[in-house]
């Protein structure tokens, strides 16, 4: 019985065209070609989207939750990437 | 003086407190992943069962238009079933394994729907009261703690305020039309009233989960806060309808600015729960049925698909 279950898929959807595809749950399905379908039935019922890509849940690799703190800690102390860390003067138009 | 690293209940909380949503990886207590599962499958099993009471009335709806309508409500509910199954995976439980649970009576389903439906007002009441009382124990739940269940409700919500006009039109309808269909609509509400208001739960007092629910920002408010802002709203719009909510004891009070009203009648609340309502047996035994006939189906598929990656593997 166990093996009759069909595999885990990842849906995302784009929702207009010149916007990028987003995550919005998974469903089962036996193969690529039924996920589309399964998922056009479950997440755009409502002309929610224009274009969907499914991946086999499997194929997801993360980031590791619990190392996040230290993962994304190089970022965290550089604040010149950001244009308000300077100051412009305020005769100066266009920056 | 030295102070103790936070213990990571402590970190959780925290972060839980901070309106911090926690996501399918994150540390979690088990306690929480347990009641998550249970709530989520519980909720994903209803709007399954869910479906079998209003598709009694598929077949037989008025008209074209009433068809569509209860076909698309009804494909929304199962779609509504697997937002909420998938939410519930993410927490490392299978899909097999809760409808394992389902089939042999181990997981819960809301009581409601072991109540039969009799008439086409039916169709109005479950829309308008069923789903109205959904809403409003879905709409909270769109700022759950748990990130996936979260999102998935705010999905559903998104389509439930269609299923609860559909409802109120359809008894809008019979309400302005022959005697005989006003008194259809009476009855059916005079039928589903209570049992609508058992959807919120036992009484907070009779409900030992509600405070960690809280605490972890599951729930957001108690059944008992629940059920009052649920008469409080249907109260008027029944009278709109010039139907009577069978509860004499429903009385506005000015100084609680709340309707007062009856005790629900817990006897037969425990009772259905426990698989003695009319109609536990017959939805409990639909859903073991479609899903025994539906096996070949699955390994059909299955079957078919392996076929075709192995020739493709071939010719590639
Ligand atoms: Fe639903
Ligand atoms: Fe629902
Ligand atoms: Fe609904």
């Amino acid at each position: 019985m166990n093996n009759s279950e069909w595999p885990l898929w990842e849906v995302f959807i784009r929702s207009k065209q010149g916007l990028d595809h987003k995550h919005v749950g998974s469903l089962h399905a036996a193969d690529a070609a039924m996920a589309v379908q399964n998922a056009r039935d479950v997440y755009t019922r409502r002309l929610e989207g224009v274009s969907i890509w499914v991946v086999e849940s499997k194929h997801i690799h993360a980031s590791n939750p619990d190392e996040a703190a230290e993962f994304f800690d190089p970022a965290a102390d550089k604040v010149y990437r950001h244009p308000t860390f300077y100051d412009v003067p305020d005769s100066i138009k266009h920056m | 003086m030295e102070t103790l690293a936070p213990t990571p209940e402590e970190q959780f909380q925290a972060r839980i407190d901070a309106d911090i949503r926690i996501e399918p990886k994150d540390w979690m207590p088990e306690a929480y992943r347990k009641t998550l599962i249970r709530q989520i499958s519980q909720h994903a099993h209803s709007e399954l069962v869910g479906m079998l009471p209003e598709g009694n009335w598929i077949t037989r709806a008025p008209s074209l238009k009433r068809k569509s309508i209860l076909l698309a409500k009804v494909q929304d509910e199962a779609g509504h079933g697997l937002y909420l199954y998938s939410a519930a995976e993410t927490l490392g439980t299978s899909r097999e394994q809760m409808l394992a649970d389902l089939h042999s009576g181990k997981a819960k389903y809301s009581s409601i729907f072991n109540y039969p439906t009799l008439s086409w007002a039916d169709m109005g009441c479950v829309g308008w009261l069923v789903d109205g009382a959904a809403i409003l124990n879905q709409v909270p739940l769109c700022r759950t703690s748990y990130g996936p269940y979260a999102r998935a409700m705010v999905r559903v919500c998104k389509e439930e305020s269609f299923h609860q006009r559909q409802g109120f039109e359809i008894m809008q309808t019979l309400c302005e039309g022959a005697p005989a269909q006003k008194e259809m609509a009476q009855e059916a509400l005079n039928r589903w009233w209570w049992p609508t208001l058992m959807m919120f739960g036992p009484k907070d007092s009779e409900s030992p989960n509600t405070e960690q629910s809280m605490k972890w920002r599951i729930k957001r408010f108690t059944n008992d806060e629940l059920r009052q802002k649920f008469v409080d709203m249907m109260v008027p719009q029944a009278e709109f309808l010039g139907l009577t909510v069978p509860d004499e004891k429903v009385k506005w009070n000015e100084e609680r600015q709340a309707y007062d009203f009856g005790e629900v009648n817990w006897e037969e609340f425990w009772a259905v729960v426990k698989g003695n309502g009319l109609c536990n047996h017959e939805r409990l035994q639909a859903r073991v049925q479609a899903h025994e006939e539906g096996a070949w189906v699955r390994e059909a598929a299955l079957a078919h698909a392996g076929k075709r990656k192995a020739r493709e593997t071939v010719a590639a």
